[in-house]
């Protein structure tokens, strides 16, 4: 019996997700709680509370008799008012599917594609799904082409990226702050793993890249940036740098109080990490 | 035409002065040849002719001059032109005006050369050992040239598939100067283009719109190593051409059809296949024995094309239309391009007509051993509501990989070229990788050619050629490029403009900020 993961979604192209054209699974499940989340609904597992059944308006939800919330994906219409109304950071719509089952969804897409990212959520979650996957991927004659991605917030144990080092390519982390009250107060949790999961991945070769996501007036001061900077210098200066705007789309409403930077705030963050010694920078 | 109306069209021209002084002599021309009778036809032919159920692309009534023609400019540098009282160049610049000279003295039906060579192949010899740069600055006034002496959009000039300074130098030059003309195609071999030239004619593309990507090893497996991409997409042996292009309206033979799927099979389609057939041999022997084209053309002469390597071209249109009506007779809703039972049947459809094109010997059409090369004709101003060749309608298109997949099982029957475009969200500037992935992967599922724009950059490509957006908002005042003025009148009937862009991210998924960040925040 093959292991299942919780996955809210397969997009099969992606020009934004790493290098290429990618495929991306979104596994369901999160144990970061940001306020700046774009995707709300990844964060928890759906805990069958119903009220989601009502919101819909074309009869894809229903309640079984056990009590499930089921969702029948041919009705559905992707109105997403299930998500909008969920009180509890989910969707009814996250599916358990088994590895060969993932991999079905990947082979029409894959003689155009760089290769798989999995993102989330977060995918380190559900580790023995990343790995069977991956290595199911690896000894597939057609897909073994394809470079296996995470996309993660970092907040993963040594032994879990120990564990996939055979397995991946690339890893490309979100470090929130660098700073551990910041960090806290962004997703409710303490950044430790996530340091020494970059400094980790750095040291296997399979750092593929470092986001910052900037919230203005929460973690974009000169002071903290030029410090950030000069840790993820001390690391490797060429690593590739991706900058990336706080935007509002999608937030809930306590993280709508952030305000979005504009141009010339992205310009001096840019700045700062040249100045630095950072030279790859993306910023978007 | 009556003699009457002829003088007061005739008139109308002369006074018509958004055309420039070569657009009206050429539409003039046009006009004196609507006077003379049209080859000898059945009364069924011209009636399906003048039911528009078939289409001579208003080529005119007596056919002087082939439609496609590809000399061997190779050839013609290596030995030199007595005709065109030149020796063979022995440098660079002497090549440029050498094929600047033989490029006014090229015809084809549009009056301009439709092909100006494999350029990468014809000058490579004169580049040896300089610099992209060096190449660029040589190139830039000649580019220039082509654009102000040969203005039309289905000028058109192939690079590729090798990687080299030259193919460089005009990828670099289409970024540069964002012409119009010429027209470009890359061609792309799974072995012999690097990523990196494909990443490079991709971030041109974002530029420029061009080129557009052609399968070497598809085309070569139809056409052999020596083939050209001319005019709109299509693919042709070099040192031949095509003498005719008649294409068949699928829409309208089914709007006009009054049985059912079966006998639209059995009887309509067979039907009309032959009536666009007599049509093109009427055509052809026209060409050949009255008019005598190839009896008389220097390009004969010197070697530099020969008849054997001619076919005619037959075109098929207005798939889509055509697909979704047959699903309607069939109390089905599905549309082609979003249905598989509606896709299945455009299959049947292709698969039945090219079937009977190969059925149908041509004469003086030996570069097919004597048929007709199957053409999925990408459109023309006057088509209205009906799409162009085997495309999916405007505006209908679903996600790319979904599109691939749908209009990917028809190119292998194309081998004279079939066209669809691919218009990106312009998040794809940001990742020309994932371009180069996609261009890669319509290749390995069996695409023949691929073309893509941008829904931001300056250019739409219309059927195959392309239009500067500013130049269609002075519109009403004239248009230097005789192309885009028939751009103006396609944009008008069919909503070019409207192609659903594709976004490069989900469409499931909420919308561009969420995947712009991809990972959990």
């Amino acid at each position: 019996m093959s292991t299942t993961a919780l996955v809210c979604d397969i997009v099969r192209f992606s020009s934004v997700d790493g290098p290429g054209n990618r495929c991306v699974v979104f596994l369901q499940g999160c144990n970061f709680d940001c306020i700046a989340c774009h995707n709300p609904y990844t964060i928890n597992v759906c805990n069958n509370c119903g009220e989601c059944v009502g919101v819909c308006d074309s009869g894809a939800l229903s309640l079984t008799s056990i009590g499930a919330v089921v969702w029948d994906p041919a009705a559905c219409v992707g109105s997403d008012s299930c998500i909008g109304w969920c009180p509890h950071d989910s969707t009814p719509k996250a599916r358990s599917l088994s590895v060969p089952q993932v991999l079905d969804q990947i082979r029409g897409p894959a003689p155009f594609l760089s290769g798989i990212t999995l993102s989330g959520g977060e995918a380190t979650q559900q580790p023995a799904f990343v790995a069977e996957l991956f290595d199911a991927m690896k000894s597939d004659h057609k897909l073994n082409r394809l470079t296996r991605f995470i996309d993660s917030n970092g907040a993963a144990p040594e032994s879990v990226w120990l564990d996939l080092e055979p397995l991946i390519d690339g890893v490309m982390v979100d470090l929130k702050a660098l700073d551990r009250d910041t960090h806290m107060a962004i997703t409710g949790e303490s950044n430790d793993e996530v340091l020494a999961s970059i400094k980790l991945l750095y040291s296997m070769g399979k750092l593929a890249e470092v986001r910052l996501l900037l919230l203005p007036g929460v973690n974009d001061s000169p002071d903290a940036l030029a410090r950030t900077g000069a840790w993820l210098h001390d690391i490797d200066p060429l690593m590739r740098l991706k900058l990336i705007g706080f935007r509002c789309h999608g937030v809930r409403p306590n993280g709508r109080v952030v305000r979005e930077p504009n141009p010339d705030a992205m310009d001096s963050y840019t700045q700062i990490m040249r100045d630095a010694g950072m030279s790859r920078i993306v910023a978007i | 035409m009556k003699m009457h109306e002829l003088r007061s069209v005739g008139r109308s021209l002369i006074g018509d002065h958004s055309l420039t002084y070569h657009q009206r002599v050429a539409k003039l021309a046009n006009l004196a040849e609507e006077a003379l009778d049209a080859p000898a036809v059945s009364d069924e032919c011209a009636e399906a002719l003048n039911k528009r159920i078939i289409c001579d692309m208003f080529e005119g009534h007596a056919p002087y001059r082939a439609r496609y023609l590809l000399p061997d400019y190779e050839l013609a540098i290596r030995q030199g032109s007595q005709y065109l009282e030149l020796d063979a160049p022995t440098d660079l610049n002497e090549a440029l005006w050498f094929l600047m000279a033989m490029y006014t003295q090229v015809p084809s039906i549009t009056g301009y050369p439709v092909y100006l060579g494999d350029l990468d192949k014809v000058l490579g010899p004169f580049t040896h050992g300089m610099a992209v740069a060096d190449v660029v600055s040589a190139l830039r006034p000649f580019w220039r040239a082509l654009d102000r002496i040969l203005p039309d959009a289905f000028v058109h000039v192939n690079i590729g598939p090798d990687d080299s300074v030259f193919a460089r130098a005009v990828l670099q030059l289409e970024r540069e100067l964002k012409q119009v003309v010429p027209n470009v195609t890359l061609k792309v071999d799974r072995n012999r283009t690097p990523d990196d030239l494909l990443l490079d004619a991709v971030r041109t593309v974002f530029e420029s719109g061009h080129p557009h990507f052609a399968n070497h090893e598809m085309m070569v497996g139809d056409l052999g190593e020596r083939y050209g991409v001319v005019s709109c997409y299509n693919s042709l042996p070099i040192g031949g051409g095509a003498h005719t292009l008649v294409r068949l309206n699928l829409a309208e033979l089914v709007r006009q059809h009054t049985g059912d799927v079966e006998t639209f099979f059995d009887v309509a389609l067979v039907r009309y296949v032959e009536l666009a057939s007599e049509l093109i041999e009427a055509r052809v022997r026209y060409l050949v024995e009255d008019a005598r084209f190839y009896g008389h053309l220097w390009l004969i002469d010197e070697g530099l094309l020969s008849l054997d390597k001619f076919s005619a071209m037959f075109g098929v249109f207005g798939l889509a239309e055509a697909v979704d009506q047959l699903m309607l007779m069939q109390g089905l809703s599905g549309t082609y391009g979003n249905d598989q039972l509606a896709n299945e049947l455009s299959y049947r459809i292709t698969g039945e007509v090219a079937a009977l094109v190969a059925n149908r010997p041509l004469p003086y059409c030996e570069a097919n051993a004597g048929r007709a090369f199957l053409h999925s004709q990408s459109g023309i101003d006057s088509d209205i509501g009906v799409t162009a060749g085997t495309r999916i309608a405007v505006g209908s298109e679903p996600g790319v990989f979904e599109h691939i997949k749908a209009v990917a099982p028809h190119h292998y029957l194309f081998e004279s070229g079939v066209s669809d475009v691919f218009s990106l969200d312009s998040t794809a500037r940001a990742n020309p990788e994932s371009v180069v992935d996609i261009i890669r992967g319509a290749f390995r599922v069996g695409m023949r050619d691929f073309t893509f724009n941008l829904d931001s950059n300056e250019f739409i490509r219309v059927t195959g050629y392309l239009v500067r957006k500013s130049d269609l908002a002075h519109i009403s005042d004239g248009a230097r490029h005789s192309s885009t003025l028939l751009g103006a009148a396609t944009e008008v009937a069919s909503h070019v403009t409207w192609r659903r862009p594709k976004r490069m991210v989900s469409h499931e998924r909420a919308s561009a900020p969420v995947a712009l960040f991809g990972a959990p925040v």
